[in-house]
């Protein structure tokens, strides 16, 4: 039982996300206290509900770009909408949603009809999103946003007086984070569609013999990155308080690493919801680290380039130690 | 015997090419029945007819006795229905009871799945063939073989009448086919009928009660499998008598070109020697698991061995990689040529040139004429029939593909050849052209270890046998002096 725990890809990053809040904890105790737990989940939720995404696409077998432009787009268009005809918090979300599984189909649709690569589609999707929204907006900021997005952002639970007079205590954020993660183990475990996500990534041509609908999943699966990336923007917007139009934008990478990191494949058919979460709470844990350590934060991408260099090392080691170790032929005397 | 399946007069077309011409087939209740036939001559047409995946543009279709008049794609399946594919469609990332119940729990169309009855699904389905697997391992990690089972598992979920299976044995070792020809067995006690598609004539021999044979997308007839020969099948099948001619050894020098000393690698083979003379073809039997790929792959320098030395030319040679075999002059056409050997989506020409770019180049450029040269003699020398230098090795059949990989490694002018199973999966004819160049490169010296696990292939073409079994060789042999039979005899004593 423990062996077979211990090959998992979780084990590891679990142990890596052990080993590293003991290290930072000892130099830098205000780590474990609970304004800083608090703070760094909640910088990290949209980070978070995007990985979720990202891990279907990952299952189905490709690698999905075009999800932060989608949010950037959905994140700005809905500011601009609920300024324009106003509304409250839930018809942001709802607003969201709906633009961002409408751009996360146009994705799924020409990934299938037209049988493109998933990372060639959504690279042209990302330039056309993010690049139709510097030409419609010439990319200006908008800093006056409506304030309902703020209180929103504000909701604290069991708020908490600091020492310097704010408050502190748990956001909302971290618990749409969350929502995700469940609703994503929901559907992959539970759901004959997630079944079929894994087919698909695992054996194609064999889903379609056996009659999976591979449209109908793969529409899925991108209806359901846009419709995250949406919620996301929203979430940022919540967080930040502010619309840049190129913040969110960049990002993806980080998300694919911490997802890969949580122990999904590549190459298809492979990944778990609670891999991903840790994957991004180790990220989410380094960059918080880091600044606590005063550590320039340019370091983090180093780091970060680091732990994947040695996770692929590891998994790639292990790999080859099976292959020599694997019985070809049983030899007799 | 009571009719299942009847099929009269089909024709089938794709874009003006006809595929199936007035093709006739029965197959009835509880009944094992051999189809055959070379490659492109209709089989896999006939069997997507059956299953309901293509519609056939003329003909009648019975099902017990009735016309129906339509074959829509699924209805077969609500008639029982169930073909398992040569790459078995399996989910390797999937565990074994999720493979097995996949189709049953498709076949419900309720969105949530429920892990038990995924469990009771193909525990129920185990125990219609008697097997046991572990439900919870991912397909992947299973052998072959037990692969093979969990597939038939999964088409014995639906209520089965009917069971395709398109070579189900080509990969399988010997212990699994006898075991897979058992449940066949097995399963027609229960009347389920089952038509078996195979290269393997013996097999078909074994297990079939009725054989229907297909040439050039037409039937050629149905017989009774007693009242067929091996070589009287093989006849029907190519419309040609094959006269199978013994090599003669009379070219044999007694200069000795390879020699193998002890060699040995921990989980691959223990112990192996034995040598090679000039012009000589000597054939090394043995089933797959006995070491023989394994061999060949560290005579190659793929996977070197542990321990052991090898001598080339008298010289002793030290060959860690393929680079230091192929300077050696040992070449290496490997049993799966379409992963190890060719790059499909490239030019026959560029395979044919691809071990010698650097001989033919001139500071790193190679002018076209001269790689098209070059191409076109080997394309000549071995009669590789192509169209054109530059068209895609994809484009090949079975047994022109298997041509070029040879191509590729006689441009290096090797002194040692290794093939390991050059004619598996390819047509009887395209099989007997490649024994013959065999031969003919013997003749002009080079010296060729021939690995198969068919035994005519072996005594038909070697002038020695080397008999290899669970990594050791069990035997040598001198093909002059043994019969097959007494091989066959040999080699089921392991």
């Amino acid at each position: 039982m423990f062996r077979k725990i211990l090959r998992q890809n979780e084990a590891y990053v679990f142990l890596l996300i052990l080993a590293l809040s003991i290290v930072i904890g000892m130099r830098n105790p205000s780590f474990f206290s609970f304004e800083n737990i608090t703070g760094f989940l909640k910088s990290y939720s949209m980070i978070g509900i995007m990985s979720v995404g990202t891990l279907f696409v990952l299952i189905l077998g490709g690698t999905d770009v075009s999800f932060t432009a989608i949010a950037q787009v959905v994140e700005y268009a809905v500011v601009v909408l609920i300024m324009k005809f106003g509304g409250n918090i839930f018809v942001a979300f709802f607003e969201a949603a709906i633009l961002g599984i409408v751009l996360g189909l146009i994705n799924g649709l020409v990934i299938h009809k037209f049988r493109v690569p998933i990372i060639i589609v959504t690279i042209a999707t990302f330039n056309i999103y993010f690049g139709m929204l510097y030409v419609i907006t010439k990319g200006k900021l908008i800093n006056n946003i409506p304030q309902m997005f703020k209180d929103f952002g504000n909701i604290l639970l069991f708020p908490q007086k600091s020492a310097i007079g704010g408050t502190y205590g748990l956001s909302l954020m971290p618990l749409i984070w969350l929502a995700a993660l469940i609703l994503g183990w929901i559907i992959l475990r539970k759901t004959m569609i997630g079944r079929g996500i894994f087919a698909v990534g695992g054996n194609e041509i064999a889903a379609e013999r056996i009659g999976i609908d591979t449209f109908a999943i793969k529409l899925f699966v991108f209806g359901f990155v846009g419709f995250l990336a949406g919620i996301a923007g929203v979430v940022h917007v919540a967080i930040v308080q502010s619309v840049v139009p190129n913040i969110i934008v960049g990002k993806e990478l980080e998300v694919i690493a911490a997802v890969v990191i949580g122990g999904a494949s590549i190459f298809g058919g492979r990944g778990t919801i609670f891999g991903t979460f840790l994957g991004v709470l180790l990220f989410a844990m380094l960059n918080n680290g880091l600044t606590l350590l005063r550590i320039s934060s340019y370091w983090y991408s180093v780091t970060i380039g680091a732990i994947i260099l040695i996770a692929i090392t590891v998994s790639a080691y292990q790999r080859l130690q099976r292959a020599k170790t694997n019985v070809k032929v049983q030899i007799q005397e | 015997m009571q009719e299942f399946l009847r099929l009269k007069s089909i024709y089938k077309s794709f874009e003006g090419v006809r595929a199936l011409k007035d093709v006739d087939f029965t197959i009835n209740k509880g009944e094992i029945h051999g189809l055959v036939g070379e490659n492109g001559s209709g089989k896999s047409t006939l069997i997507k007819i059956i299953s309901g995946f293509l519609q056939p543009d003329s003909g009648k279709i019975y099902f017990e006795g009735k016309e129906v008049s339509h074959l829509a794609a699924g209805e077969t399946t609500s008639w029982g229905v169930q073909v398992i594919y040569q790459d078995l469609s399996l989910f390797p990332n999937l565990t074994v009871a999720e493979n097995i119940a996949y189709n049953e729990m498709l076949e419900k169309r309720r969105p949530f799945i429920d892990w038990k009855e995924i469990e009771h699904i193909a525990k129920t389905a185990m125990k219609k063939i008697k097997v046991d697997i572990d439900l919870a391992k991912l397909t992947e990690e299973l052998p072959i073989g037990t692969q093979q089972l969990v597939a038939i598992c999964r088409a014995l979920t639906s209520d089965i009448r009917l069971l395709i299976l398109d070579e189900p044995t080509a990969s399988l070792t010997k212990k699994d086919i006898n075991n897979l020809l058992g449940v066949m067995r097995d399963l027609q006690s229960k009347g389920i009928s089952i038509l078996f598609v195979s290269h393997k004539l013996n097999e078909i021999f074994d297990v079939a009660e009725n054989i229907t044979i297909l040439r050039d997308g037409s039937t050629v007839g149905t017989f009774p499998s007693k009242s067929l020969t091996n070589d009287s099948l093989v006849e029907l099948m190519t419309g040609k008598a094959l006269t199978q001619v013994r090599h003669s050894q009379a070219q044999i020098s007694s200069r000795i070109t390879l020699e193998v000393r002890n060699f040995s690698k921990r989980y691959n083979f223990k112990d192996v020697s034995f040598n090679l003379k000039e012009g000589e073809i000597l054939g090394i039997i043995g089933l797959i698991g006995s070491g023989r790929t394994e061999l060949a792959c560290a005579i190659y320098g793929i996977s070197p061995p542990d321990s052991g030395e090898l001598v080339v030319n008298g010289k002793p040679a030290r060959i860690r990689s393929v680079q230091d075999a192929i300077a050696a002059g040992i070449a290496y056409v490997p049993e799966n040529r379409l992963v190890e050997g060719l790059m499909q989506k490239q030019s026959v020409m560029d395979n044919l040139n691809a071990a010698i770019m650097k001989s033919l180049s001139h500071a790193g450029y190679i002018p076209y004429p001269k790689r098209l040269n070059q191409a076109s003699l080997w394309i000549n020398d071995l009669n590789i029939k192509v169209s054109h230098p530059m068209v895609p090795v994809q484009t090949l059949s079975g047994g022109n593909q298997q041509k070029v990989v040879l191509g590729k490694c006689l441009a290096t002018r090797p002194k040692v050849l290794i093939l390991d199973s050059p004619t598996v999966g390819i047509d009887i004819m395209a099989k007997a052209s490649i024994h013959e160049m065999i031969r003919s490169l013997a003749d002009e010296g080079i010296s060729v270890i021939l690995i198969s696990d068919e035994i005519p292939e072996i005594t038909n073409n070697c002038d020695r046998i080397l008999l290899m079994h669970a990594g050791k060789i069990r035997a040598e042999l001198d093909a002059a002096k043994i019969q097959p039979s007494d091989l066959e005899r040999m080699m089921s004593q392991f």
